[in-house]
Formats: structure tokens, C-alpha cells, sequence
């Protein structure tokens, strides 16, 4: 099918043949075309919100053919405002699913599957299949799974696992973007630390001394509610919870005379809701999906890694490559083997790696899957995995087995596969 | 990047390797895995590293003699989000509510995710060594503690022996069997 006439500028872009990069040819020596590349691109897109639809829209804007778009949210009537994708009729239904409509009614040409879920419940089998993913998220939490997820993706299958993440994240008039390449620079964890915790008030000032409406919000939620319903859990999208809340905190924010306590000033802090702003939104995502378009047709350098937009004290992009940091604990892990004999213990495979010309551990803490192998400390983990140390090791693990150790002397893990070395069927 | 792709379409099949622990359970791995503490503090835990109790014995100040034990929970949000703390007895101390809720600004508006285990552990021995009527969360205990400091100390070492003030039951919570004090 022809691509639609508005979206056919970035076709004669494409056709230009200009120095954008060294490399870049018309066909390339596997007789693909950059329109090629682009049309057989399949692409996640993480989050169907404020950045979601945007860059929904300018995916399917730029000849990206092939779309998958995942979201567990459904609409609020408060997304309107910015998530052009979605009408007050639409309101309850999934955010994903609605705006995989609206794509495939204005862009018929196009591909796009919607899902309904979280990240977490899509199989391996899905994000093998896939070319890249770009994230426009509001959630830590979630950037950090899918992080890690890829990552691993890049470490159990090679280059077949090789999925670039382009990030977006936008906070009121402030912006980030990064271009993920696993294993190849910093991934979403090395610069955690620079991402703003939740907004949190001392307890103190919650029970005793609140000068904001938020700090009876809190006191409300925080203290009160665990108090009245030890057995529920505060749900911030329940409106009922959403009403004891604001209830229980006009009371005590008038005791204090203190205004200002609203049914969406408690949502927003219950929720952890961050300020959204249509327009930082919308320069975020279209930096997002330039980098998504230039990672596939390799038409011109992509960014190195990261860009800041401070829209909130002048308008400022600052590009920057961040450093994979040493001790990250996703990028940041050591991968290595050792043999030993199946009759060997736990000890002895400890003292091998103390012992170990690369390796040279002081004091290694040994898991499997999430099974406490050894640990050091504390004094009463180290007494319930003592027993283990004589054990011998076809007694506590397959051959092949990757431990995950972690030393004093290693900034971050340590990934060490055991191989038998009088294994007769490798992995049995 | 056409460069990694090309890589990626030549590349020999990769080694397979196993599942990776979350970054948060490897944190703690690590973390529990070097923990060095003090012979006045016992950490109990089990096969689920993620929960553990401390056990805290101060060797000084206002509530010498007494042990005080403290749940601690990591979620998969660590080390961004902070470990969540709670005392599992009921206690009389400024910064300490009947609940369990303890005010220590690590844990909340300060947490950062240079912070550790250990930090927390420090902190919470702070605020027995210094009880902190500022910033209190038992207003009560906090306003004696200022007016009266030597009724406070009087206050707390009964309070150790398990008594009601209140509405609050104090929980026994010194070291020798219950009766040898008296």
C-alpha cells in the first residue's frame, strides 16, 4: 500500500544522497533500502499516555509500518486535555487499545497491535521479535524492569537479543531523552540516581506539625488509613478511597487552618502523580521518535546518549554522553565460567574464585536463582548457608549453572556459569 | 548502527546464560553479603532476604539496657525507593510513635540511593543514642524530654519494664528477665 501523501517527506528524505554518515548508502550489501529498513521496523511503544500518543502519531508520521503499543492504564477523563488520541467517549476504555484505533483509522497502511497488560506478563518470544522499543513512561519502576529485562535479552541471546531502548520522560517544563544500546553504553540504571525520588514528607511533620495541604493528605493516607483499614490497601484510582481521603483530610487540614486540600490534590499525591504539560510532551517524543527513525535507516549519527530540556529556567537542550557507571547492577555485570568437578564442594568452588587469577574474591556471597548458596554476613545468614559449603556441588546445582556472586572487591555482581568438569551430558 | 546490526546478523550464537536476580535483590546481595555490624546489634533473617529484623541493645543513654527490634523491608523499587522500617514494639521515645512509625529522615525525604543498609542501621542507633525532641512523632515524650529531662530518663526506664502511660501499652523490652530491675 502507498504510504499516505503527508507522510511521504521522510521518503524523499531518505532518497537524498548526502554525507549525513559515512556509512550510509542507498542499498546497502544485504539489498536493503533505509524505506525498507523503516517499513520492516517493528516497534514498541511502552506507555500510551501523553508521551505515548505523540509518539504513536509521529511513528506513524515518519513510515514506521510496523507498531506494537502496550499500556495497563484505561482512560481518565483528566487524560483529555493532552492525550489527543482519546474522546470523552472513550473514557474507561484501555489507553492502548483506543489509540491503536485511532492510528489504524488515520494511517490504514499501518500495523498496529494493541496490548492491554503489563510489560512484565508479554513472553520472550515478543520482544525477540521485536526492532526497538521507545518508552514514554512515568514510572522508575517500569523502566527499570524493562532495563534489566533487555539487557538480559542482549546476554542470553546474543545479538538476536539486541533491542535499543530511545526513553522519553517529561516532569511540568522539564525533559529527558536516552538512547539505550545494551552493553554498548549507559543503560537506564547507571543513571538512576539522577532521577527525583518520590516527593516525600518527614513523618514528623505529617503527625504532628502540617503547614501544606499535602501534609494532611498524607497524614490522611500515610497514618489514618492503615489505622481504619488495616486490611485494604489505599487505591489511588478508587474513587471511594480517593473520597475518605480528601474527607478525613479537609477535617484535619481546617484544625490546622490550612486550605487547599481538593479531590485532585490528593489523587496527585496518593498517586505520586507527576505534572504533565502537552507541549514538553510533545518535544520529548518527537526527539524520541527522530532517534527511533535515524537508529533504523541509519540515515545520520543518532544521539550519544542522553539530552536534557530545561524548559523551566529558559529554554536549554544540553546533550551529553553518560558513562557507564562501574558498579551499575544491570550493565555493570562481570560475566565469567570456571570448571570444577561435581564431587568438589561449595567450599573448595569459593576458594577458586578466591583463588582465581581474573576473579581474585576476599570474601564471595553466593546466590542461585534467587537461592542463598553462601553468604557471609550477616552472622545469621552465614550460620543457616554454612552447611552448604560442604556440600558437594552436584548436590546444589546442574552443571552449567550461572551463580550470581557478589565480593567486597567487585563495585557490582559477578555472573559465574560452574561447567562440570566430569559432566557426561552438560546440563542434565 | 548499521554497524551493530550487521554484527548482529554475523554474530555466532551466544552462550546461554540464566535468568538475572532483579538489580534490586542483587543490591541487597551484595549489601547483606558485606554487612558488618556491631556486637550491640543482631540481625535475624531468613531464606527471603528481602524482610529481616534488627535488633538494636544501646550501650549508653536513655535507654541502655533495654533491646529494640525493627522490621525492615526492601522492595523491588530499592535502592531508589528507601527501605521500609518499622519498631516492632511498642515504645516511649520522641521519634517514635506507639505504632511503630519512626521519623528518621533517611527513610523518607532524605533517602538517596547512595544510602544503604548500614546507613539506616547508624541511624537508627542515632536516635537512641540522641533522641531528637525537634522533629517529634510522640509529641508527649518529645515535650517532657525538653521540659524535664531527668522525669524523661525516669519516664523511659519505666516505660522499658512494660507499662501503660495513656492508652499506650509500653512493651517490656530490657535485657534482664522481667522482675530482676525492680
Amino acid at each position: 500500500m502507498a504510504p499516505d501523501a503527508c507522510a511521504a517527506g521522510f521518503e524523499r528524505f531518505l532518497r537524498l544522497k548526502a554525507p549525513h554518515v559515512p556509512d550510509f548508502e542507498l542499498v546497502n550489501e544485504e539489498g536493503e533500502t533505509p524505506e525498507g529498513l523503516l517499513a520492516k521496523a517493528k516497534v514498541l511503544v511502552i506507555g500510551a499516555g501523553g508521551l505515548g500518543c505523540e509518539i504513536l502519531k509521529n511513528l506513524a508520521m515518519s513510515g514506521f509500518r510496523n507498531i506494537d503499543v502496550i499500556d495497563m492504564d484505561t482512560i481518565d477523563v483528566s487524560n483529555l486535555n493532552r492525550q489527543f488520541l482519546f474522546r470523552s467517549k472513550d473514557v474507561g476504555r484501555p489507553k492502548a487499545e483506543v489509540a491503536a484505533e485511532f492510528i489504524r483509522q488515520r494511517s490504514p497502511g499501518i500495523n498496529i497491535t494493541a496490548h492491554y497488560k503489563r510489560i512484565q506478563d508479554m513472553p520472550e518470544e515478543f520482544y525477540l521479535g521485536l526492532t526497538l522499543i521507545v518508552c514514554g513512561l512515568d514510572s522508575v519502576e517500569a523502566r527499570r524492569w524493562i532495563n534489566a529485562y533487555v539487557h538480559g535479552l542482549a546476554e542470553s541471546h546474543g545479538f538476536d537479543g539486541f533491542k535499543p531502548i530511545v526513553d522519553g520522560g517529561t516532569e511540568g517544563l522539564k525533559g529527558n531523552m536516552r538512547v539505550i544500546l545494551p552493553r554498548h553504553n549507559a543503560c537506564f540504571e547507571c543513571g538512576l540516581s539522577m532521577y527525583p525520588p518520590k516527593t516525600t514528607y518527614p513523618i514528623c511533620t505529617i503527625a504532628n506539625t502540617p503547614r501544606l495541604p499535602e501534609h494532611c493528605i498524607e497524614w490522611a493516607s500515610v497514618l489514618e488509613w492503615p489505622r481504619t483499614f488495616p486490611d485494604t490497601k489505599l487505591d489511588g484510582d478508587n474513587v471511594d478511597h480517593i473520597n475518605w481521603v480528601v474527607e478525613q483530610a479537609a477535617t484535619r487540614a481546617e484544625s490546622f487552618s490550612i486550605a487547599g486540600v481538593t479531590f485532585s490534590l490528593a489523587q496527585g499525591v496518593v498517586k505520586n502523580i507527576i505534572p504533565a504539560i502537552a507541549s514538553t510532551n510533545a518535544i520529548i517524543a518527537a526527539a524520541c521518535v527522530n532517534e527511533a527513525f535515524k537508529l533504523v535507516t541509519s540515515c545520520n549519527p543518532y544521539l550519544d546518549n542522553s539530552l536534557l530540556y530545561t524548559g523551566d529556567s529558559g529554554v536549554y537542550f544540553l546533550t551529553y554522553p553518560l558513562d557507564q557507571a562501574e558498579d551499575c547492577l544491570v550493565c555493570g555485570q562481570k560475566e565469567g565460567a570456571l570448571a570444577a568437578s561435581s564431587e568438589s564442594t561449595l567450599e573448595q568452588l569459593i576458594d577458586a574464585l578466591k583463588e582465581h587469577g581474573v576473579f581474585q574474591l576476599k570474601a564471595p556471597s553466593l546466590t542461585l536463582a534467587g537461592t542463598n548458596l553462601y553468604f557471609q554476613n550477616p552472622k545469621a545468614l552465614e550460620e543457616q548457608t554454612r552447611p552448604n559449603l560442604s556440600k558437594r556441588l552436584r548436590d546444589l546445582f546442574d552443571s552449567g549453572s550461572t551463580l550470581t556472586v557478589t565480593d567486597p572487591t567487585l563495585p557490582t555482581g559477578l555472573r559465574v556459569t560452574v561447567n562440570f568438569t566430569d559432566a557426561t551430558d552438560p546440563g542434565a | 548502527m548499521r554497524r551493530i546490526w550487521n554484527q548482529k546478523k554475523t554474530a555466532a550464537e551466544a552462550q546461554k546464560t540464566q535468568s538475572k536476580e532483579s538489580p534490586a535483590k542483587l543490591r541487597l546481595q551484595k549489601e547483606l553479603g558485606e554487612l558488618s555490624v556491631t556486637k550491640d546489634t543482631t540481625i535475624e533473617i531468613a531464606a527471603n532476604i528481602s524482610e529481616f529484623t534488627m535488633t538494636y541493645r544501646p550501650s549508653e543513654g536513655y535507654y541502655k539496657g533495654g533491646q529494640f527490634k525493627f522490621q525492615f523491608e526492601i522492595g523491588d523499587g530499592y535502592p531508589h525507593d528507601a527501605p521500609k522500617v518499622r519498631c516492632l514494639q511498642t515504645i516511649y521515645h520522641p521519634n517514635i510513635d506507639t505504632e511503630g512509625h519512626v521519623c528518621l529522615n533517611i527513610l523518607r525525604e532524605d533517602w538517596k540511593p547512595v544510602l544503604n543498609i548500614q546507613a539506616v542501621i547508624f541511624g537508627l542507633h542515632m536516635l537512641f543514642q540522641e533522641p531528637n525532641p525537634d522533629d517529634p512523632l510522640n509529641k508527649d515524650a518529645a515535650k517532657l524530654m525538653v521540659d524535664d529531662a531527668a522525669e524523661f530518663g525516669r519516664t523511659v526506664r519505666s516505660t522499658m519494664r512494660g507499662r501503660r502511660i495513656g492508652t499506650a501499652d509500653y512493651d517490656h523490652v530490657l535485657i534482664e528477665p522481667a522482675g530482676r530491675g525492680y
